[in-house]
């Protein structure tokens, strides 16, 4: 199991290496100057030139590039061009909304997905498995952010029990927070949670199918039984992957239901950063997504050797 | 009163009538047999027994065990009395076994569902079950997982599973059909000493007639839904009524007319090949490792010769083939056919691939289902320099179809539309469009009923008298090696231990491995003209 967790590791080092270097090379060939963008049509070579010193975009690309990657690695992010703020502390308040929404989300989507898969799993043909994918069709179907504007209206303007949008922070107490992000995480679960527990469905359905649940009945446990004891452990391989990408998604997707909301997240960051060619900032929220996501994955692998001894044995 | 009482059983999925009026009994300490084809309704009936017939199955009839009406009995009694009162074992242990928990859990569950007693008293239960099966915990502890044995551990893995509780019946679904003759000889061993040990009655299921003559007490032949005939062993072999048990018993003990070979002319060499597996590496920076999967082979296929090659799973049998096809390189050693090597360096040579064909086991994975047969069987076609077109392919088709006994009119349809027996002519015709030197048969039989598999030996034997062929026969199945080959090879762990003419290896094998396999695999006993006619 070491052994395997080493290897995965190694792996995860690679990988961020070359999307470090990937993302650094695509910012550079992206066309448009951002010091022409800030100083606008008439300006001065030399202030020109003293403003791109001050922003580090003297040098060449290598030395910039190592600069970037080392000041990463001690938190130091760079100062933003427009903002003119550090980097690191724009990108550590929006993460402190996007990652709890994301992982708020995730809960969610998984604690109606599994019962609802393998509700209809076991109730295969009947009228609840007919009604179960009836509702995640429409799940997958309806866009979320008309889910979060119909919840709006009427969880936070006819019943007023959410807020409508924007967020207080945390130092203004957990609760209250958590209300905030309670909507958007609603509305961000719902189709994931519709595709996830269609997975889980078919997966499980692949189970029921395999010769060991037949000598599971023989044995003499009820379908139920033998669904839960040896189905569903199963079945949870491809779920894993299928959770692995989602999360990915919530992290830096939540972009329309961060507009929706009025939340200051991550997805809001890197869209105005764009737009202000601000790419210091571009680069930073790209590379953290990349993390996060092969951080994830990362996770995913070992919660598949957590499910599958053969994995294990096999590293 | 018997143990297993079956009357009148009838069965229907939907508006397909499955089985008809079936009768056996099973007496405790004996072993009863059901055998039949592929689609007689043997293994319904097993799951008809066990109260696991599919959903949608209406059963009628009577299934009484030990007193009590299968069929009249509720689901939740009856899951209080699988694994208890009756106990199932399955035809494929490599997937018998739930693959993420480990042995002793799944020994143990089967004791914990039904008794009261505690999780270390089940585990204590499962380990004496599992030493009883041959899994002594020394070497198999119960925290074993399924993919850390082999075929046959499992099987008796799952046969620990059903007996731990001492049930009174058990079922065995070709409990040793995906096993090998020696596995197979020591598993059906165990199941008779069960059978004695708990005076627990047998039911067995198998194609296998040779295993059946040997082993059973009572014979039940079933055809399309139907008994056609059951009694006592001694008596059915001796006395059959039915003609479709004598034409069963006829066709597994078929003999083919192989005709005369040629003068021999050396057609294949093989000489002292060596083929190299890598193996995962023991550290991260360490040398990978490898495993020799054939060890200094040589021998030689003259022309027109039918060369037998027989040895147990993981023998090196299939990369042998693939090696001599030319598909992947050898480590040392070379392989000429006409004496020109089949893989000049780095790839293999095309001028040699093309004398070669190769017909699998599988007739129902090998073939397209979206293509013709007109296109399946000339797929070889693309081997040519030229490829025929036009009128000269129609012939050439035409004339592969009727010489597998197909009518050339068969070139437009799909290939479901055939059954198994047909399908692995039209695989033999696809073999032989383009007239190779040598084809490699592959396990090419193993997967037919016993009358459609005498068929195909005896078109093998009739296509040998229109033309001489060369070829290879690979078998786990020593009877029918015996019958197709004039010549064989016995092969264990990567090597060629005996080889010889095929009559002689099986009447005097010198190797004490073949003498093994020979004594393993179970033989029909020799049916008197009389009992047959």
């Amino acid at each position: 199991m070491l052994r395997y967790a080493l290897k995965r590791l190694l792996s995860l080092t690679i990988s961020l290496i070359i999307a470090s270097i990937v993302i650094f090379a695509v910012i550079e060939v992206i066309p448009g100057d951002v010091v022409r963008q800030i100083l606008g049509e008439a300006y001065r070579e030399d202030t020109a030139a003293a403003l791109r010193t001050e922003l580090g975009l003297d040098g060449g690309p290598v030395s910039r590039y190592f600069s970037w990657v080392t000041g990463m690695l001690t938190g130091d992010f760079g100062t933003s061009y427009t903002y003119r703020t550090p980097v690191a502390d724009l990108i550590s308040d929006r993460i402190g909304v996007s990652l709890p929404l994301a992982i708020y989300a995730l809960v969610l989507s998984t604690l109606i997905a599994f019962p609802a898969g393998i509700y209809a799993a076991s109730r295969r043909g009947g009228a609840g498995d007919v009604t179960v994918m009836g509702l995640t069709q429409l799940g997958v179907a309806i866009p979320n952010f008309w889910f979060a504007m119909i919840m709006v209206l009427v969880f936070a303007i006819n019943l007023r029990w959410f807020p409508s949008g924007g967020f207080p922070g945390w130092d203004k107490g957990f609760w209250v927070s958590m209300k905030a992000l309670t909507l958007p995480a609603i509305a961000l679960a719902l189709p994931q949670a519709a595709i996830l527990a269609r997975v889980m469905r078919s997966s499980l359905l692949d189970m029921l199918g395999e010769d060991f649940m037949r000598t599971a009945r023989a044995k003499g446990l009820t379908r139920r039984q033998a669904l839960w004891r040896h189905g569903v452990r199963n079945a949870l391989i491809p779920v894993l992957t299928i959770i692995g990408l989602q999360f990915a998604f919530l992290l830096a997707g939540g972009i329309i239901i961060e507009q929706v909301f009025y939340l200051p997240g991550l997805g809001r960051l890197i869209f105005q950063a764009i737009s202000a060619r601000d790419l210091i900032v571009v680069e930073s929220v790209v590379m953290l997504l990349v993390f996060l996501v092969i951080l994830v994955n990362f996770t995913v692998d070992l919660a598949y050797a957590a499910v599958d001894p053969r994995l294990r044995s096999r590293a | 009163m018997s143990l297993l009482e079956v009357e009148n059983l009838t069965l229907s999925i939907g508006e397909t009538a499955i089985l008809r009026d079936v009768e056996l009994t099973v007496e405790a300490g004996q072993i009863s047999a059901i055998t039949g084809e592929s689609g007689s309704g043997k293994s319904m009936t097993a799951l008809a027994i066990m109260g696991l017939l599919p959903r949608g199955a209406q059963a009628s009839g009577r299934v009484v065990l030990d007193g009590v009406d299968i069929l009249a009995t509720p689901e939740n009694t009856l899951c209080q009395m699988r694994g208890n009162d009756m106990g199932m074992v399955f035809q494929e242990p490599m997937t018998a076994l739930n693959p993420v928990q480990t042995i002793g859990d799944q020994v143990a569950e089967a004791i914990l569902i039904h008794t009261q007693s505690t999780r270390a008293d089940a585990r204590r239960q499962a380990e004496q079950t599992l030493k009883r099966v041959g899994l002594p915990p020394d070497r198999f502890p119960l925290t074993r997982y399924p993919h850390e044995l082999s075929g046959g551990q499992r099987q008796r893995v799952v046969i620990a599973m059903a007996i731990a509780l001492r049930p009174k019946l058990l079922i065995a679904d070709e409990p040793t059909t995906a096993l090998d003759v020696t596995t197979q000889a020591q598993i059906l061993e165990l199941l008779k000493e069960l059978v004695v040990e708990f005076n627990m009655g047998l039911l067995m299921i198998t194609h296998d007639l040779a295993v059946v003559a040997d082993f059973a007490d009572q014979i039940v032949v079933m055809k399309h839904g139907d008994v056609v005939e059951h009694g006592a062993t001694g008596h059915l072999l001796r006395h059959m009524t039915h003609p479709y048990t004598k034409a069963l018993f006829a066709a597994s003990a078929h003999a083919v007319d192989l005709p005369p070979r040629p003068d021999p002319a050396p057609l294949l060499q093989v000489q002292n090949v060596v083929r190299d597996y890598p193996t995962p590496r023991k550290s991260l920076l360490g040398p990978a490792g490898k495993f020799r999967a054939v060890d200094d082979v040589s021998f030689e296929l003259q022309r027109g010769e039918r060369l037998g090659l027989v040895g147990e799973s993981g023998c090196g049998k299939s990369t042998l083939t693939r090696a001599i096809l030319g598909l992947e390189p050898v480590q040392g050693g070379q392989i000429t056919l006409d004496g020109a090597s089949v893989f000049s360096g780095k790839k293999p040579n095309l001028d040699i691939r093309r004398k070669m064909q190769v017909v699998f086991q599988d007739p129902y994975g090998s073939f397209n289902p979206r293509h013709r047969v007109d296109r399946l069987v000339t797929e070889p076609f693309h081997l040519l320099p030229e490829p025929p077109v036009g009128a000269d392919r129609d012939a050439r088709i035409a004339r592969a179809l009727s010489d597998v006994g197909l009518s050339p009119g068969d070139s437009t349809k799909y290939i479901h539309e055939f059954s198994g027996g047909q399908r692995q002519r039209i695989a033999i015709a696809r073999a032989l469009i383009i007239e190779p030197a040598l084809i490699v048969f592959d396990e090419a039989v193993s997967a037919l009923d016993v009358s459609v598999r005498a068929q195909v030996l005896d078109l093998i034997a009739d296509l040998c008298r229109k033309r001489p062929l060369s070829y290879l026969f690979i078998s786990h199945d020593l009877s029918v090696v015996r019958v197709v080959t004039d010549r064989v090879l016995v092969m264990k762990a990567g090597k060629i231990v005996e080889q010889g003419a095929t009559e002689d290896v099986f009447t005097n094998p010198q190797h004490p491995y073949t003498a093994q396999l020979i004594a393993a695999a179970p033989v029909l006993p020799d049916l008197t003209a009389e009992a047959l006619s």
